[in-house]
């Protein structure tokens, strides 16, 4: 299992509120991590630090075998190395259709002249009805997502970071607003996913990270608290105290 | 291609409405036909193709990228004065010819060039050329300069704009700067396009003396109509398609489309140049017809009127756009122009070319509280499938459903 994306020393502030302190933070791949932490605990801003949508302030954050620095990196270049987010409020594009949304996130050139002169291929197609199958949208993909379920949005957007094929996956709740049944799929189609590449789950739900059944990471106040596995951070006293204590 | 004229099936009744236009317009214009139309009415028509074109060219940076330009008239004014410096140059260079042909020692060419100079520059006091006709001796080069120089401000502008992530209000504010600055440069003498006289005799082609204006007017007519029928199919290709989908995103939410790699900046910079260029061409095409151009027509009232027939026609589809310049300008000049007759009040009597702008204002606010869709709407009572959905926002969850509260994402 190689590094393949490694914080160190990293924090950042808003308004002299420190988000996140002296985080250091090492996932390989393959690798399934879960995140757990209260609210306010910083794993938003944390996954906004590795997609470039936050800078920190300072620390380091290395990508790859080349062990590049994403600082460096804008959004779009970042998604690019294969960075896949999913965010905790489902964000589709709610005026195109379930197909365009996927055809959007399928992986292929992103320069503007490769999108204007693409052309659909069967192979594209394909993918795009595997992966429609795979979240139980195969009869949806003529649909305007807008008009989806809040948990078929859900489950547009983790197809949408599948089609992506990222190296990996930043996943915010994706449980939320799903039913017992979704709930397992997604914990299948995570693990599955994890056997390839690296897979970062943000979740509240206990339940659901049990099932998962990974190492966890507990994030408090912007800095790491515990690692290791579920049965061991839940028997730390300070995670009891801060967290699952209240 | 077969595929996409399948997919976009407006594409093709627009063209065949577009062609059954002309094939009226020809059958009834003075110089083709039995002259129930009048040469300058033909003009007129001419013109709103032209303006039609650059209405939908608006339509593909507002309606589809969601970028509020209110300054595309300043491209479409620059390719109306790199057309004009030809024109004017070619045609004054004749007429200097043909009266220094009488004088008893033959001209030298840079004799003849200073008396183009002064011809042209004597009305701002002035003789000599500035540097930036450089090339107007030469009709290529200067067509060239009708693509590259709008092109180019497009291009540098929008770079420098799109990469300091300036949108929404901003960027309109911005792009309405542009425009103002470019249009105050040119009042001035000294940028070298005459100043407040602007170029004019336009509508005279040079050596085609002989030629009556009623046949120019109706070889514009055709060019403006095959122009916008070009223009139409290119920006109809454009927005359909995968590159339909990311513009569409961008407007929608582009921080999620740059989370999805592509490079938000690029996109909007290279629809914000494809456009300017094509408004240029609109412009080159436009001010012949007109046969004036001057720099209080690239004010900044002038691209808030493009986005004004934008949005009465109805933004984000090509022929809503095309349709609301054609009906609100043919409209306007039908009012200012003393068509409507006045309306006696009995107290008072209104007198439509002051009265005409309160109308516009008045329709619009009406449009955009009423009929969002504007006039492209009205297509929508015909055809089941809309082709933009008219909402973009959250559909949901319902208060019901589960969410989470912490850290939620901003749009």
């Amino acid at each position: 299992m190689s590094t393949l994306l490694e914080m160190s020393g990293v924090s950042v502030s808003f308004d002299g509120f420190k988000a996140i302190n002296n985080l250091s933070f090492r996932i390989g791949e393959p690798e399934l991590r879960a995140i757990i932490g209260p609210n306010g605990a910083g794993k938003t801003t944390f996954m906004d630090i590795i997609t470039g949508k936050t800078r920190p302030d300072e620390g380091r954050v290395l990508w790859g075998e080349k062990s590049v620095s994403l600082l460096k990196m804008s959004e779009s270049q970042i998604a690019r190395a294969g960075v896949g987010r999913k965010f905790q409020k489902p964000t589709v594009f709610e005026a195109q259709t379930v197909r365009e949304n996927l055809a959007m996130a399928l992986k292929n050139k992103r320069g503007p002249f490769d999108v204007l002169f693409y052309n659909k291929t069967r192979a594209g197609a394909e993918r795009i009805d595997a992966i429609a199958e795979e979240i139980g949208l195969s009869d949806q993909l003529g649909r305007i997502s807008g008009e989806l379920s809040h948990g078929q949005k859900q489950w547009l957007e983790i197809g949408m970071l599948l089609a992506q094929d990222p190296r990996l996956l930043l996943v915010d709740e994706p449980a939320a607003g799903m039913t017992p049944a979704e709930r397992e799929h997604t914990t299948d189609l995570l693990r599955r996913a994890a056997t390839k590449h690296a897979v970062v789950v943000v979740e509240h739900d206990m339940e659901f990270v049990r099932r998962l059944d990974c190492k966890v990471t507990v994030l408090c106040e912007g800095s790491v608290l515990a690692e290791g596995s579920l049965d061991h951070v839940t028997a730390n006293q300070d995670v009891i105290d801060v967290y699952l204590g209240r | 291609m077969t595929s996409f004229f399948a997919q976009n099936k407006s594409v093709a009744w627009v063209l065949l409405a577009l062609a059954l236009f002309v094939l009226l317009v020809t059958v009834l214009a003075p110089a083709t036909g039995t002259g129930v139309l009048s040469t300058s009415f033909v003009k007129t028509l001419g013109k709103t193709l032209c303006l039609m074109l650059v209405a939908v060219a608006m339509d593909v940076v507002w309606g589809y990228t969601g970028i509020l330009s209110l300054g595309h008239m300043a491209f479409f004014g620059l390719g109306g004065y790199m057309i004009g410096m030809w024109l004017m140059y070619a045609r004054t260079e004749l007429i200097i010819a043909e009266s220094l042909r009488a004088a008893p020692i033959p001209p030298t060419p840079e004799e003849i060039h200073d008396a183009i100079g002064q011809q042209i520059f004597g009305v701002v006091g002035s003789a000599d050329f500035p540097w930036l006709w450089g090339f107007a001796h030469s009709l290529p080069l200067q067509l060239a300069m009708v693509v590259l120089v709008p092109g180019l401000l497009a291009l540098v502008f929008g770079w420098l704009a799109f990469r300091s992530r300036v949108t929404g209000v901003y960027l309109s504010i911005l792009t309405q700067a542009m425009t103002l600055a470019l249009s105050l440069y040119l009042f001035q003498n000294e940028a070298g396009l005459r100043g407040n006289n602007g170029l004019s005799g336009l509508q005279n082609l040079p050596g085609l003396d002989v030629v009556p204006q009623a046949t120019i007017s109706i070889w514009f007519f055709w060019a403006s109509a095959a122009a916008l029928g070009l223009g139409y199919l290119l920006f109809a290709w454009v927005v359909s398609g995968k590159m339909g989908s990311v513009i569409r995103g961008i407007r929608d939410n582009e921080n999620r489309v740059r989370f999805l790699g592509y490079h938000v900046e690029s996109y909007k910079l290279f629809i914000f140049t494809l456009t300017g260029i094509v408004s240029g061409l609109a412009g080159a095409l436009y001010y012949p017809q007109a046969g004036i151009i001057n720099p209080a027509e690239i004010a900044p009232i002038a691209s808030i009127y493009l986005a004004v027939w934008v949005a009465i026609g109805g933004r984000g589809r090509l022929y809503g756009a095309a349709l609301g310049a054609a009906v609100v300008s043919l409209l306007s000049s039908w009012f200012t122009g003393g068509g409507a007759p006045n309306v006696n009040l009995g107290f008072y009597t209104i007198n439509w070319t002051d009265w005409w702008l309160v109308l516009l204002g008045l329709s619009f606010v009406a449009v955009t509280l009423l009929a969002p869709k504007g006039i492209g709407g009205i297509f929508d009572l015909f055809s089941r499938r809309h082709p933009v959905p008219e909402r973009v926002g959250d559909f949901g969850p319902d208060q019901g459903a589960r969410r989470t509260v912490e850290g939620e994402e901003e749009k």
